[in-house]
């Protein structure tokens, strides 16, 4: 059941992550690309990680995943011109793509020299959030409020890089408007019958 | 690992809600494809500028402020994902754990009054 359960979601991963590179409109590639978020989170909810699971949701799907649609509506992109670069770029993507490789194969190496000892999502705890609570509030604190740091300075960076006043920008003023009188704005006259005023 | 059938125990309501969000939306769209009235001609189906033929691409540059909302969602979202480990800690009554958290939300309500005062909350 469990078998079953992963290997349907690492297949739903994989060809999402394939049709995230495969698709022609950017705009889909993201969608595939939050497809392949919820069947990652799904894998780790069955190794018993939920609190990562949860996050991956929140922050991936519910943040990340539109800044990613906002940044490929943003750069107006010409697809005639993207393909022109293809060769340019070849060495430096091939160069990434073996880097990822060797990773994923470091990593493969070491999940299997310790699949003998058995893997704990949670350990010394009941839930993952738990065991993740026993270390980053009590030996790891400098780091948790670095992390706070690193979001302050993320937030001002954000506000000072992209922040513009428009000048003349018309804006209601809702006390102004109700505090105004009938003798501000109205103003009777006796206008003779043929004349101006 | 707990067993198969706990752990499906445990993800029954969440499943259900995936069940009804998925029922619904699939259902509003059969619903809004039988009942709607359908009567496609190429006329109306064709691109146009206010009665011109489209002058350029529907893709179009627009304003970076979504993007100033957009990361500053992302910054509070992250916040609140500290949040929910913290409890625990908390509730073991570590009293470093509490102040930390503390600290940390008042790093980032010194980021809150910035981005209050310089407008950055506010549309225009």
């Amino acid at each position: 059941m469990q078998l079953i359960a992963f290997y349907i979601l690492s297949t739903v991963v994989l060809l999402s992550a394939f049709l995230v590179i495969a698709a022609r409109n950017p705009v889909h590639s993201v969608l595939w690309l939050i497809s392949a978020f919820f069947a990652s989170s799904g894998l780790l909810v069955l190794i018993g990680a939920e609190f990562l699971a949860m996050l991956l949701v929140v922050v991936y799907v519910g943040a990340v995943a539109v800044l990613f649609l906002f940044v490929v509506m943003m750069l107006d992109v010409d697809f005639v011109e993207l393909k022109q670069g293809f060769l340019n770029y070849l060495p430096a993507g091939a160069l990434i793509a073996l880097a990822l490789l060797a990773e994923i194969g470091v990593v493969a190496a070491a999940t299997a020299a310790r699949e003998a000892s058995g893997f704990d999502p949670s350990p010394g705890a009941d839930t993952n959030a738990e065991a993740l609570s026993r270390v980053l509030y009590t030996d790891n604190l400098m780091l948790f409020q670095l992390a706070g740091l690193i979001l302050l300075v993320a937030m001002m960076g954000a506000i000072v890089l992209t922040l513009r006043k428009r000048p003349g920008v018309r804006r209601q003023n809702i006390s102004e408007q109700t505090n105004r009188r009938r003798e501000d704005a109205v103003q009777l006259k006796d206008v003779r019958p043929g004349q101006g005023i | 690992m707990d067993s198969i059938q706990s752990q499906v125990a445990d993800y029954l309501p969440i499943a259900i809600f995936l069940v009804i969000a998925a029922a619904l939306s699939v259902g509003f769209i059969l619903a809004s494809a039988v009942f709607a009235p359908s009567n496609p001609d190429p006329e109306k189906l064709s691109a146009y500028e206010c009665g011109f033929n489209a002058f350029d691409d529907a893709r179009m540059k627009f304003d970076v402020r979504f993007y100033l909302v957009a990361i500053l969602f992302i910054i509070f979202d992250l916040e609140v994902a500290f949040l929910f480990p913290w409890i625990f800690e908390v509730a073991a009554g570590n009293q470093a754990a509490f102040w930390s958290m503390m600290a940390f939300l008042g790093v980032l309500t010194v980021g809150f009054v910035y981005e209050w005062r310089r407008g950055a909350l506010e549309w225009e």
